[in-house]
């Protein structure tokens, strides 16, 4: 009997070290660059999840710097360097994304890093970088903590980490800006709250909650789901009986589809409205007809319609790639962007010639970088975060995400 | 009082998938002591292997003629696979220590995981999964939906079947015969190692199963499914007793129910609003099962087996 209670508990302890032991370690083969025909190579990192269920999100980021890089090194952007990319898979977990982050760190080549795509992720990474004074590029970190340290909320904003700079607009514009867009444009009063538990999904509805209560909205309940479950049916019935007239979730869409198709399923026929993280064509699909009438909001305005993204759309597409660039492609392309004219900055200031050891100049460079990428003009303000506050609404209608509005968050 | 019905049928509806995928841990684990954890995957698998079959038979099939057929086209799947997997990673260590074939289940499990992620098709994302037609059914102030009758017969029969095959057929007495002592019973001239994997086929084809009523359910698959699922079913298994067949079902009953009543009503009590949501469901469904096992060492159906190690 002892022996088999015994069996149990290894099993158990088995189960829990699983989450912590897929994790490879790849030794780092990239030198500091060749020095042949006068050209140095420098490497721009990536982070993001190129497996499991974000990796189409992750996959666009990857594709997206890889163009950005591509196209650098064809039109000769910073003379005399030439830029690569190496990506790592982060598995949307913030353990793997602090081991990455040490892997890059040890890597003298990569100058710059885009990513990762996961608030949670990032918060892991950041000190890392920092030490190594590595700049760190995010496209789709939104929690606002990361830019304006944890009591952003209170009004002391102080920023946490020099290297950390983002082409994405924060959590503390999207919550508010999704709750005056529930109270004011759709006339929805009574909101029940979800979210998946991470950073990004309880700072999103944290944001949200403050804005929408401050309207005059009331909050009819919350909840809190795992990440990656299947049955949502203990929610839908809370939400039932919430009486609420619509559903707030702050997550990403392998969630948040289950979660409105079982919630149409049971009768409740109320929208569902999230953050950048809902905004993906999968969601439409894995939620068929029961996306109808929901709502998303993203970051930027769509990049199909912007004129400046014309050129990145007709790149990406004749570059080959067999995965769409998604939400973040923009925001990856720009990121690399931007720390591709960080180094040109730092190149043309020393004499044509890349210095020795560019890390910390890269990263003071960066605070000027100042362009017009293909989500629009592209800097950064005293704590890092886009100038660029542009978000848009997008519903879902006959089973595609249409354009409802974009525009800017203010008080 | 949020609907007590409704949350009574869903926590019985996601209990029966739990159990069917629990009484594969159960039958493996009562023929060869081996804690099967790659089993979460054979139940994986048998969805993508009747999601397969469905897109092989073309948009315009009727779900009557589908589902039969997605149903074999699950099992067949899900039964090679742990074949498969029972010859090629678990036979070579039929005597080596107890950890070895628990880690290379854990592998087993991983590499499952990755293959599928990595060669099926789109399985990136999550895969649609096609649904029912008909319903739902207002029955008495609970909505049922069709896949949950699904559930329901499957579960039903499965158990049935189950019963019947280890009672009445002389496999299922050399399955029982060779649970109890392995050695006598290859004395008496059964051949155990085809008791073994008779018994990881049989706990395949009802993860093959219960793989298609969740894809029905829920209708989505993803090719992680089996990780977290699959530890639910394990505690199920352990719940209802671990190598008790009914034992399973009856613990993947009620765990299910725990699940969906402790995410709704905990926060009734007082002071403990914050210990109710669907995340914290988990957490209660191992503190009861950790309250039964202090009571019930042996789990609720478990049996009194002798020490054999």
């Amino acid at each position: 009997m002892r022996n088999r209670s015994l069996l149990v508990l290894t099993a158990i302890a088995a189960t829990g070290t699983l989450t912590l032991t897929a994790c490879g370690s790849r030794a780092s083969n990239s030198g500091s660059g060749g020095s042949g025909s006068g050209s140095t190579t420098v490497t721009i990192g990536v982070d993001a999840p190129l497996t499991g269920s974000l990796s189409a999100l992750g996959i666009g980021i990857q594709n997206s710097v890889d163009l950005a890089v591509k196209t650098a090194n064809k039109t000769n952007e910073v003379p005399g360097v030439t830029f690569k990319m190496e990506a790592l898979d982060d598995k949307a977990a913030p353990q793997q994304g602090s081991l990455n982050a040490t892997q890059l760190v040890g890597d003298s080549s990569v100058i710059g890093v885009v990513g990762p795509l996961n608030s949670g992720v990032a918060l892991t990474m950041q000190k890392t970088f920092n030490n190594a004074n590595l700049v760190e590029v995010s496209p789709a970190n939104t929690n606002p903590a990361l830019t304006q340290g944890p009591n952003w909320q209170t009004g002391t904003k102080a920023r946490p980490f020099a290297s950390y700079f983002r082409t994405a607009t924060t959590d503390a514009i999207q919550g508010p800006f999704a709750a005056q867009f529930a109270y004011s444009t759709l006339g929805k009063k009574k909101v029940f709250l979800v979210d998946n538990k991470d950073a990004y999904g309880v700072g999103l509805v944290g944001t949200f909650k403050d804005e929408f209560t401050k309207l005059g909205g009331t909050v009819a309940g919350q909840d809190h789901v795992t990440s990656g479950a299947s049955d949502f049916s203990s929610t839908v019935n809370a939400i039932k009986s919430s009486g609420a007239d619509f559903v707030y979730f702050g997550g990403e869409y392998p969630d948040a589809a289950p979660l409105t198709k079982q919630l149409k399923a049971a009768g409740d026929n109320i929208s569902v409205i999230g953050g950048d993280g809902n905004y993906d064509p999968t969601y439409v699909k894995l939620a068929g007809t029961a996306a109808n009438g929901d709502y998303a909001t993203s970051v930027g305005a769509p990049v199909e319609s912007l004129p400046s993204a014309q050129t990145f759309v007709t790149n990406y597409k004749a570059g080959g790639y067999s995965q769409a660039y998604g939400a973040y492609g923009g925001y990856s392309y720009d990121s690399a962007w931007a720390i591709i004219e960080a180094v040109k900055a730092v190149v043309s200031a020393n004499s044509g010639k890349l210095p020795s050891n560019p890390r910390q100049a890269v990263e003071k460079a960066m605070s000027n970088v100042n362009f017009s990428g293909v989500t629009g003009t592209v800097s950064f303000d005293q704590y890092g975060d886009a100038t660029n506050k542009q978000l848009t609404v997008y519903g879902v209608k006959n089973g595609v995400w249409t354009t409802i509005k974009t525009g800017t968050f203010s008080g | 009082m949020h609907e007590l019905p409704q949350n009574l049928v869903n926590g019985l509806l996601l209990g029966a998938t739990y159990g069917l995928i629990a009484v594969g841990y159960t039958i493996v684990y009562g023929i060869v002591q081996l804690i099967n954890f790659a089993h979460g995957e054979i139940f994986m698998t048998g969805a993508f292997g009747a999601l397969s079959v469905y897109l092989g038979l073309g948009s315009g099939t009727s779900m009557w003629i589908a589902i039969p057929l997605m149903l074999i086209g699950a099992i067949v799947t899900s039964t090679v696979i742990a074949v498969l997997t029972e010859r090629l990673a678990y036979r070579p260590l039929r005597n080596a220590p107890r950890l070895a074939p628990l880690i290379t289940a854990i592998g087993v499990s991983i590499t499952l995981q990755q293959l599928v992620w990595g060669f099926y098709p789109s399985a990136k994302s999550p895969r649609v999964f096609p649904s029912l037609p008909g319903g739902p059914f207002h029955i008495g102030g609970v909505l049922i939906q069709s896949a949950d009758i699904f559930v329901v017969v499957a579960a039903v029969i499965s158990t049935l079947f189950l019963a019947y095959f280890v009672r009445s057929t002389r496999t299922g007495r050399a399955m029982q015969a060779t649970a109890q002592d392995p050695d006598t019973a290859k004395l008496m001239g059964i051949n155990t190692d085809r008791v073994i994997v008779i018994a990881f086929a049989l706990g395949a084809g009802f993860a093959g199963i219960a793989g298609v009523a969740w894809g029905l359910r829920y209708g989505e698959i993803k090719f992680d499914m089996g990780f977290l699922t699959g530890l639910y079913a394990f505690t199920a298994a352990v719940l209802g007793g671990i190598g008790n067949i009914y034992g399973a079902m009856l613990g993947g009953l009620v765990l299910g129910l725990v699940q969906n009543l402790t995410a709704i009503y905990i926060a009734d009590i007082p002071g403990m609003s914050q210990f109710s949501s669907q995340s914290w469901s988990s957490v209660w469904a191992f503190v009861i099962l950790i309250l039964v096992l202090m009571v019930r060492p042996q789990g609720l159906l478990g049996e009194r087996v002798a020490d054999r190690a």
